[in-house]
């Protein structure tokens, strides 16, 4: 079964609250080559057969109405993944 | 909805509380929602008539102004208000806010988030920067008191209610925070302490119109003595100081009856 796979992260001007608190945990860990995280969102949509043009543009338009906020958030990836 | 019965509501049948209490004001109940009784009962005690209205009602029926209750609507997945935003009921809400008749709507907290998510009022919450779920009693300064909701305050007065959420950071781009001050649509501030980061101590905003007022803080906790915060200045009489929301809607609903 083809799934949407929808990639959404923080707008880089927004302070990601999440990933600073990953980010200080890592070197506590022994883990210290990273020197920040940011934390974002993957959702996987399902689909009953083949993926149209159609059905991939309303993922897109679904990807920017619900899935993701535009005033923190941007999607940054909308892509096909056959199972 | 039953309630405790009110100090004072025997006497209560004077023609100017009948009038008051003619005003009804929904009170919004979503999946998860927390402080929906709270927020009925104020409507109470500043004299009008509370109505429950379910998210997923069709209609508002005929009530003359909206409270959107705190809580943890569905369970805050997605994003705090992603969900409720697009509940049946909120395209009736979105609608009336925006009609000329400008029915006049208060979000509370998450209420205040779904009213972001809605588009109704600009901006955004993230996470509190401390990333600590925060609940204290917190001074806000009414900023502006020619809204809907906060016609009964003093320009400039201090109040103090309850604040408690996690994700209460509110965020917008400088540009729509400039036009937020200039338009005077910035309604509270923070005082003294900034407890989640929010850009310019912002608390609470509104749209233009000022019929639709969104905050992170509590009123609805601070309307009746006895039960409200604690006195920060140790002298006490900071309880009920969130009346003045129901009460400045009740005036705009009713008219002049002070």
């Amino acid at each position: 079964m083809p799934r949407i796979v929808v990639d959404v992260m923080p707008k880089p001007e927004i302070l990601d609250p999440q990933g600073k608190a990953i980010v200080g945990a890592l070197p506590r860990l022994g883990f210290t080559a990273f020197s920040s995280v940011r934390q974002g969102k993957r959702f996987e949509l399902m689909v009953d057969g083949e993926v149209t043009e159609e059905i991939l543009a309303q993922a897109r338009d679904a990807a920017e109405t619900l899935l993701s906020n535009p005033v923190i958030e941007d999607v940054v990836n909308v892509e096909v993944v056959e199972a | 909805m039953t309630e405790l019965p009110l100090i004072g509501e025997a006497i209560a049948d004077a023609p100017a509380a009948r009038r008051l209490a003619g005003a009804r004001i929904g009170v919004i109940t979503f999946p998860g929602t927390l402080d929906d009784r709270d927020a009925a009962r104020a409507v109470r005690l500043a004299g009008a008539t509370p109505v429950a209205l379910w998210h997923a009602d069709t209609t508002l029926g005929d009530v003359d102004a909206i409270v959107i209750p705190g809580g943890f609507s569905y369970g805050d997945y997605l994003r705090a208000g992603a969900i409720a935003r697009f509940a049946p009921l909120m395209a009736k809400v979105i609608d009336a806010a925006n009609s000329d008749a400008k029915l006049p709507v208060l979000g509370i907290c998450n209420g205040f988030q779904i009213l972001t998510e809605s588009h109704l009022l600009p901006g955004s919450m993230i996470k509190n920067d401390h990333l600590k779920f925060m609940c204290r009693d917190q001074i806000l300064r009414v900023e502006n008191n020619s809204t809907d909701w906060t016609g009964d305050y003093q320009p400039g007065q201090e109040i103090t209610v309850p604040l408690k959420n996690q994700d209460g950071q509110y965020i917008a781009d400088e540009k729509t925070l400039d036009a937020l001050e200039a338009e005077g649509r910035v309604v509270f501030r923070y005082v003294g302490f900034n407890p989640n980061g929010s850009r310019r101590d912002i608390a609470g905003i509104s749209n233009a119109a000022g019929n639709v007022v969104g905050l992170m803080p509590h009123p609805e906790h601070a309307v009746e003595a006895g039960f409200g915060p604690e006195s920060l200045d140790g002298i006490g009489g900071s309880d009920t100081e969130g009346l003045g929301f129901f009460t400045s809607v009740l005036n705009k609903i009713v008219g002049d009856t002070k």
